[in-house]
């Protein structure tokens, strides 16, 4: 646990974070910070989406490309 | 003595699930809680989870916590992303929880809840959460490759081209039964029709907003949303007291399915930013939401279970669904035990986003084992209503007539004791006109929870509030089930289709879309129409069909983790998939064979399509057909029905054969043979 040993506000924290993050990808949107540091660290040299962009982005992919779900 | 230590608290959870579970198996003739069934559930859950799965992970599958997983090795932040294990267990639950195992239970609950939950656990532990957990490993260590590829690439071309045409047609029969559904729950129903009808409006606002006013804010227009979802619940019940406004939301089956069948179209031409999407995170957090609200609100209510723990119709031939309880009870309850579906999803967005290898046991075998919790959790809903309320919404017209009165005498004399002033209380209580002839699951589900839930938050006077909650959000998901497939199956069907006229495959021409979503609407329409027109209920046709499609696809699923054993130089422990892969084949092939030539007219299609063309030759009109063409139309559709038993059963059968093939090769070569992805270790600085 990643909690572990954290003072009770910082657990609260990530706890909410995760919770939200969790809630976001259920409907299939990724955390846009991860997708933040994740182009600074491997194309410093692109400019990365904007948070609309990347909400539009995200969209398209998982229901424009005719994934199923299931019953 | 530490290593026994360890194991004291386990045995601990064995010995009080094994005396739940004995409390529900031997209660007779005295009414149990239904926290019994829960106990003996979660402690089920818990060994296997702590042994079965651990045994799978270590020595079955070699999870290897030092390789790099896709997510890693594409991270691009977007499709592969190294996820939190909580995040993605929470992603991928809400992925494979639908409506199936919602209804399935609640269908099987006719046999009494015994055999239903005997089922659901026992398949969840050995076949479910095997298959989702062993397609989730094998699709990982292929680059996150979806079900059909990897058919294709471990068995060859042929079977992965007739595996992914049975998918097709599984998702025709799916989308068909579940809009059968949402139809069974809303005729004649002004309020539910409303409400339903007004998610629409409700969704394209949300879509509007995200898109134009504040983009991507997903959180607050969600909130909206749900504040005009509960609006809309209120509103149906204003609408269905006025006169003037509930002739205009009363609508018999028919003119249902012309309406879902056109809005289908509809709905899968539109940009998915307008209607899918928006109502699609309604749906979803609606869907979680209720399903921990029904979980607080069993613990909460402690419900007693009305049902026995076996009815005399675990001989077979009850009226809610015909046929013995093996196979019939096996295909019944589909999602909850074992779902073919999930493998789908095992291959789909969830391997993509494995932070790591040896967390594909916590998110393939725990969420299959939390998906079985709301199985469970619908067969005590469906349980814990009176069982004669229960068959009234579940039988037939034609078997037990159309009145309160007739209904209750009919029942009665089964040995459900019910009154025709107690079918139209419960009617009141829930703001129906009638709750006759309901069967589908929905409505059933619907009463239950409503049963639960007033007793936690609102009294009597909420009662109705909550049924039409429950349908709300079961039609809401459904709904969004029949968009997103209608669309999954017109990219399938120009997938396949372009292989003959390629025109067809270019999903940028408007033109080739329309003709391939228009096919796909056709499809799932027609086998709607006619279990809607069905005097038997349609249920009783179209549940069977989709629960032996499903169920084969499970059968094919874990013939392919089978074959990756063998291939991996794994086959001493092969039995962990082949044991539930014969099983399922026993059932389905039994089924699918008993669905085509069984002599019982109630149960095989054949026989039940000679008796009408008896009668079309003699000249006899055969009730419930009125005229003779309804008895040609009711030859045909049994024909068509037996035909696509048989083609599953076909489906089936050859990748049975490649499978055998697959794994002989495999056992005579000399080195292990899958084609997994060249293992890399999992860098350090990569971990993060």
């Amino acid at each position: 646990m990643r909690t572990a040993g954290a003072t009770l506000p910082e657990a609260g924290r990530y706890l909410a974070r995760s919770l939200g993050a969790t809630l976001r990808l259920m409907v299939g949107l990724p955390d846009y910070d991860t997708y933040l540091s994740h182009m600074e660290r491997t194309h410093p040299e692109q400019a990365p989406m904007s948070y609309e962009a990347f909400f539009r982005e995200r969209q398209q992919a998982r229901y424009g490309g005719g994934k199923g779900r299931c019953c | 003595m530490h290593s026994i230590r360890r194991h004291l608290v386990w045995l601990v959870v064995a010995v009080i699930g094994a005396f739940a579970l004995g409390t529900v198996a031997l209660a007779r003739g005295e009414a149990i809680s239904a926290l019994w069934v829960v106990v003996a559930a979660l402690c089920t859950y818990l060994i296997a989870y702590r042994y079965y799965s651990l045994f799978i992970a270590d020595r079955v599958l070699g999870l290897d916590g030092n390789r790099k997983t896709p997510a890693h090795r594409h991270n691009d932040g977007l499709d592969y992303v190294p996820t939190d294990k909580n995040v993605l267990f929470g992603h991928h639950f809400a992925a494979i929880a639908g409506a199936g195992p919602l209804v399935g239970p609640v269908l099987a609950a006719q046999m009494g809840y015994l055999p239903g939950l005997l089922w659901i656990l026992a398949g969840v532990v050995f076949a479910g959460a095997v298959q989702d957990f062993i397609i989730l490993f094998i699709s990982t260590r292929r680059d996150g490759r979806s079900l059909g590829d990897l058919v294709k690439q471990e068995m060859g071309i042929v079977p992965g081209m007739i595996a992914l045409f049975g998918t097709f047609m599984i998702m025709i029969i799916i989308l068909a039964v579940l809009a059968l559904i949402v139809v069974k729950a809303l005729a004649e129903s002004p309020w539910g029709t409303f409400t339903v009808a007004a998610t629409i409006p409700v969704a394209v606002f949300m879509g509007v907003y995200l898109r134009y006013i504040r983009p991507g804010r997903i959180g607050e227009i969600s909130v909206i949303g749900f504040v005009l979802l509960m609006l809309a619940i209120f509103g149906g019940q204003a609408v269905s007291q006025s006169a003037t406004w509930a002739p205009l939301f009363t609508f018999d089956g028919k003119a249902l399915t012309w309406m879902l069948i056109g809005y289908g179209f509809i709905a899968a031409s539109l940009p998915v930013w307008l209607l899918l999407a928006p109502r699609d995170y309604l749906s979803t957090f609606l869907k979680i939401g209720t399903i921990i609200a029904l979980a607080i609100g069993i613990v909460f209510v402690a419900p007693t279970l009305q049902m026995p723990a076996v009815t005399q119709f675990a001989q077979g031939n009850g009226p809610v669904w015909s046929g013995s309880l093996f196979p019939f009870l096996f295909i019944t309850i589909a999602c909850g035990a074992v779902s073919g579906f999930h493998a789908l999803i095992s291959s789909g967005t969830t391997p993509k986003m494995l932070d790591n290898e040896r967390h594909a046991r916590f998110i393939g075998y725990g969420g299959m084992l939390a998906e079985s919790f709301v199985a469970v959790m619908a067969l005590v809903a469906a349980s814990c209503i009176e069982p004669g309320v229960y068959f009234a919404m579940n039988s037939p017209a034609a078997l037990v007539g159309t009145t309160p009165a007739a209904v209750a005498q009919t029942i009665s004399s089964w040995g459900f004791v019910v009154t025709p002033e107690m079918l139209l209380q419960t009617a009141k209580d829930v703001g129906e006109s009638t709750i006759l002839g309901r069967a589908g699951g929905a409505p059933t589900l619907a009463v239950g929870m409503a049963h639960i839930l007033h007793q936690a938050i609102g009294g009597p006077a909420m009662m109705a509030f909550w049924y039409h909650f429950a349908i709300l959000f079961e039609a809401l998901f459904i709904l969004t089930a029949v968009d997103a497939g209608t669309r999954a199956g017109r990219f399938m069907l120009q997938d396949l289709l372009g292989s003959f006229v390629p025109a067809l495959k270019r999903t940028d021409s408007m033109v080739a879309n329309l003709i391939a979503t228009f096919l796909c609407v056709a499809a799932w329409g027609y086998f709607l129409y006619q279990g809607v027109v069905d005097p038997l209920g349609g249920i009783n046709t179209l549940w069977p069909l989709f629960g032996i499609s499903n169920q084969m696809l499970a059968a094919v699923a874990l013939m392919l983790g089978t074959v990756v054993l063998f291939r991996m130089k794994r086959e001493r422990y092969a039995w962990v998939a082949v044991l539930p892969a014969v099983w399922l084949l026993a059932c389905t092939l039994t089924a699918g064979w008993q669905k085509i030539f069984s002599p019982d007219p109630k149960v095989g299609f054949l026989s039940h399509a000679a008796k009408y063309a008896d009668g079309l030759a003699q000249g006899v009109l055969i009730a419930p057909a009125k005229t003779p063409e309804a008895m040609s139309r009711i030859v045909f559709n049994d024909r068509l029905d037996a035909a696509l038993c048989a083609l599953f059963i076909f489906v089936v059968l050859s990748v049975l054969v490649y499978s055998v093939r697959a794994c002989l090769a495999a056992r005579a070569a000399r080195k292990p043979t899958a084609r997994e992805t060249p293992f890399e270790p999992l860098a350090p600085a990569a971990a993060s």
